[in-house]
């Protein structure tokens, strides 16, 4: 503790040529592997491995002057980008442009990221005040399934994402019933979430659609069109995206202002680092909880709305298949931030958009990489990347 | 999730329902079971079918009427069918609610049964199908030894993080589930290194060799007759029982689990406690893949590593068994004949659908975990009722 108090007392003084360094060795390992990736397309691994040298180097440097942390980033960074590049220069041009497409890789991440970027934003609201939400995932099934019936029986997308809003409130209402007033374990509970949301939707799916599956007519949420087709990467990534995803996008800088701007931020996440003195300040803990929850619910089933009725046109049992669970990683990686859940979030996304695409090169290793997030996460929340430090009162029932 | 920035030593909250769910006799959880069977009639009333003829129905599914005398003939021997797979079932969820439990009781929340009874089933096949030419009892107890460490070690690294880094066990665990996952499919997938090559478009492993099949006790080996694997899962609940309750190494545990700090201070090493223990959870885990690759499965494949749900299953067990090693063996035949009686195969769909049932299964259990997580419930509901009748005077009391 204390070497990193020294460090963080030296910062100002001589640290910043190095902590600069080492983020510039970060950088320059991402730029080793784009040099071999289209479109600019060395063919030659020398350059790659130049550049991942120096970011070694900056690494080392960094490191040498006590940034430890930083400094392993970039050196791994720097080996990683170098690698990568020149296994692109060994496999094929033609192959390498259906794979590395960025504009579309682009796309299909924030697709892939949109049911997380709002499952994780859920996660960040309820932690925030002091609920652990591992039924997350159980929400978001919720907001698949009715989602897609809501849309079925009222014969349009905004009734559909009513009902989908409506079961995830009412998933948060029971988690917050058990998890605040009842003073449940909350793990136990979000686990009970999750089983009855699997059981329910299940049942409700095989009894209204049998073995027909959803109709195939259902509606959709629409697509917005952006006139910027023709702008280099921005153009192809973004000017198709569903409406949902911008939606998502847009809850991330609305929890941000909200959490971090305005007094009802503040009272939120007083009540889950400090629950005592939030109530001793006149804040009602159980209606900031109950509050959080629900809206995670309801953020949640949302994601899974999207997952339904704005991605797949469709509902299977057990779709999301662990999506809440990144989700919950998500806002492990991104240390209960929205900010840094929707990077890591992102980052997810776009592990899976590449892990699409992989199969070009070799279909068994792109199955290996699906894995790659939750290493990530473990290697995360171990504090090798940079410490997570949850909520102070997180996952802890408030007793007066 | 009091998690990295949190010193081990703290009271977790696994550690309080720990000291909770022992106390309360054994009709919490046979209450708790009836009402979520309760509901679960509700439910099948809602959907227009009689609660009493379907749960009927399920019960003669599960094969339990065997014990019935009077049942006779050709009942008789469909019941002695359905009985055995009601057992096999059983033998895993032991050793899964056993991976559970003994977290629990040890003040931690072991997510990962999923993940350690993968490992424990990839362990068993490259074992059970590698080796060649292995003599039978050698050869299943090397796959068997194989399966347990690797279901330890799989466990274990949640253990290692929590002791050295504080990283939460719920995030690791589930975070190491979903890496097994992926790994089981990349390895038995198409073109994975242990896939079947003589089955080209088929993601299987290759079959264990005869050799390392489990004996079978009662029933057609090729009907999946009951192998001995439920005598080990026995066996292994016996011994957790006595290590838990007569040794000095189960007082730790216990102690840690109650209260890591006053365990800390009586000097009993807490990390190193906590690491034991995560292995041991694996190792049960690890043999409950073995028993069913062994057992009945004989090979893996891969897309019953993504739609299983075994090691979330040990978690209902372990609650409903409210964490005793008696009381997981007792949830696990429960939950072993709910599986059972409500499978496509066994119940018939002149009475329920057995999609429906299958999902009302699921419920079930969901209402069971929610009713055992919330200790007001479980202690009695005289608490809450408290409670709710004098907010006023609670308030006082606190200023």
């Amino acid at each position: 503790m204390s070497t990193a108090v020294a460090a963080a007392l030296g910062a100002d003084v001589d640290l910043r040529p190095r902590r600069r360094a080492g983020w510039a060795g970060v950088a320059l390992g991402v730029v080793a592997a784009y040099l071999a990736m289209p479109p600019l397309l060395v063919r030659s691994p020398l350059p790659s491995v130049v550049v991942g040298a120096v970011a070694v180097g900056l690494g080392a440097w960094a490191f040498g002057g006590g940034l430890r942390r930083l400094g392993i980033g970039a050196m791994v960074a720097g080996i990683m980008g170098a690698a990568l590049a020149v296994a692109a220069t060994e496999s094929g041009v033609g192959n390498l442009e259906r794979v590395v497409a960025w504009g579309a890789l682009g796309a299909a991440t924030l697709r892939y990221a949109t049911p997380l970027i709002f499952a994780a934003m859920g996660g960040v609201v309820s932690e925030r005040s002091g609920v652990v939400n591992i039924g997350l995932e159980g929400m978001l099934l919720s907001g698949a399934y009715f989602g897609v019936w809501g849309a079925d029986v009222t014969g349009g997308w905004v009734g559909g994402l009513a009902v989908a809003v409506a079961s995830g409130a009412a998933f948060g209402l029971v988690h917050a019933a058990f998890s605040v007033t009842l003073k449940a374990d909350q793990i136990v509970a979000g686990t009970a979430i999750n089983f009855l949301a699997l059981g329910i939707t299940g049942y409700l799916f095989v009894r209204t659609y049998g073995d027909q599956g959803t109709p195939n007519d259902l509606p959709e949420v629409p697509d917005v069109h952006l006139p910027i087709e023709s702008v280099p990467f921005f153009g192809p990534a973004l000017s198709d995206l569903n409406l949902l995803v911008w939606l998502g996008l847009l809850s991330v800088a609305l929890l941000a202002l909200v959490l971090f701007r305005t007094p009802l931020g503040v009272r939120l996440r007083s009540v889950g680092e400090n629950p005592l003195a939030a109530d001793t300040a006149g804040i009602s803990v159980t209606r900031m909880r109950y509050a959080a929850v629900v809206a995670s619910g309801v953020l949640a089933a949302l994601g899974g709305a999207f997952l339904s009725l704005g991605f797949v046109h469709s509902f299977t049992q057990n779709m999301t298949l662990g999506t809440g669970f990144i989700a919950l990683a998500a806002v492990i990686f991104g240390k209960w931030r929205p900010g840094g859940a929707l990077a890591a979030a992102l980052l997810f996304g776009f592990s899976s958009a590449l892990a699409q695409r992989l199969p070009v090169f070799l279909p068994s290793a792109a199955t290996l990489f699906e894995a790659l997030p939750y290493v990530l996460t473990l290697i995360a929340v171990a504090g090798l990347v940079g410490r997570s430090r949850p909520p102070a009162a997180d996952g802890l029932p408030y007793e007066r | 999730m009091s998690g990295a920035g949190e010193g081990q030593g703290s009271v977790t909250v696994a550690s309080k329902l720990a000291g909770y769910m022992r106390g309360g006799g054994v009709w919490v959880p046979i209450v708790t079971a009836l009402v979520a069977f309760f509901a679960g009639g509700i439910v099948i009333a809602l959907s227009g079918a009689d609660p009493l003829s379907t749960y009927k129905a399920i019960f003669d599914g599960t094969g339990l009427n065997w014990f019935f005398p009077w049942v006779t003939g050709d009942d008789r021997v469909i019941a002695a069918g359905n009985l055995q797979q009601t057992l096999l079932l059983t033998t895993p969820l032991i050793l899964v609610g056993l991976a559970v439990a003994l977290a629990f009781r040890a003040g931690m929340f072991n997510i990962g049964g999923q993940g350690q009874y993968i490992a424990g089933s990839v362990a068993a096949v490259w074992v059970g199908a590698g080796l060649d030419g292995v003599p039978g009892l050698l050869h299943i107890v090397l796959a068997v030894i194989a399966a347990a460490v690797a279901g330890a070690l799989w466990g274990g690294i949640a253990g290692a993080l929590k002791a050295t880094t504080g990283a939460n066990e719920v995030i690791t665990t589930i975070m190491l589930n979903w890496i097994a996952t992926w790994v089981g499919i990349w390895l038995f997938g198409l073109g994975g290194p242990l896939h079947d090559a003589a089955q080209e478009s088929v993601p299987v492993s290759e079959p264990i060799a005869r050799a390392a099949r489990l004996p079978v006790f009662w029933g057609e080996q090729e009907l999946q007759g009951l192998h001995v694997g439920l005598f080990l899962a026995l066996v292994v609940a016996a011994l957790a029982w006595v290590l838990v309750n007569r040794s000095v190494a189960g007082y730790e545990l216990r102690a840690v689990g109650l209260n890591p700090d006053a365990a800390e201070y009586a000097g009993i090493p807490v990390g190193r406690t906590q690491v034991k223990v995560m292995l041991l959870c694996g190792l049960c885990a690890g043999l409950a893949g073995a028993m069913d690759i062994l057992g009945w499965q004989y090979q893996i494949v891969t897309n019953d590593i993504q739609a299983s749900q075994i090691g979330f299953l040990g978690i209902a067990v372990a609650l409903l068994g409210r964490n005793t090693m008696g009381g997981t063996v007792v949830a696990a035949l429960l939950f072993g004949a709910l599986i059972n009686g409500t499978s496509v195969r066994n119940l018939d769909p002149a009475v329920f659908e057995p999609q429906l049932a299958t999902n009302l299964t699921i419920i079930i259990q969901g209402l069971i975990v929610l009713f055992v997580s919330a200790p007001v419930l479980v202690t009695g509901a005289w608490a809450l009722r408290r409670k709710l009748r004098l907010p006023g005077r609670r308030r006082e009391g606190a200023a």
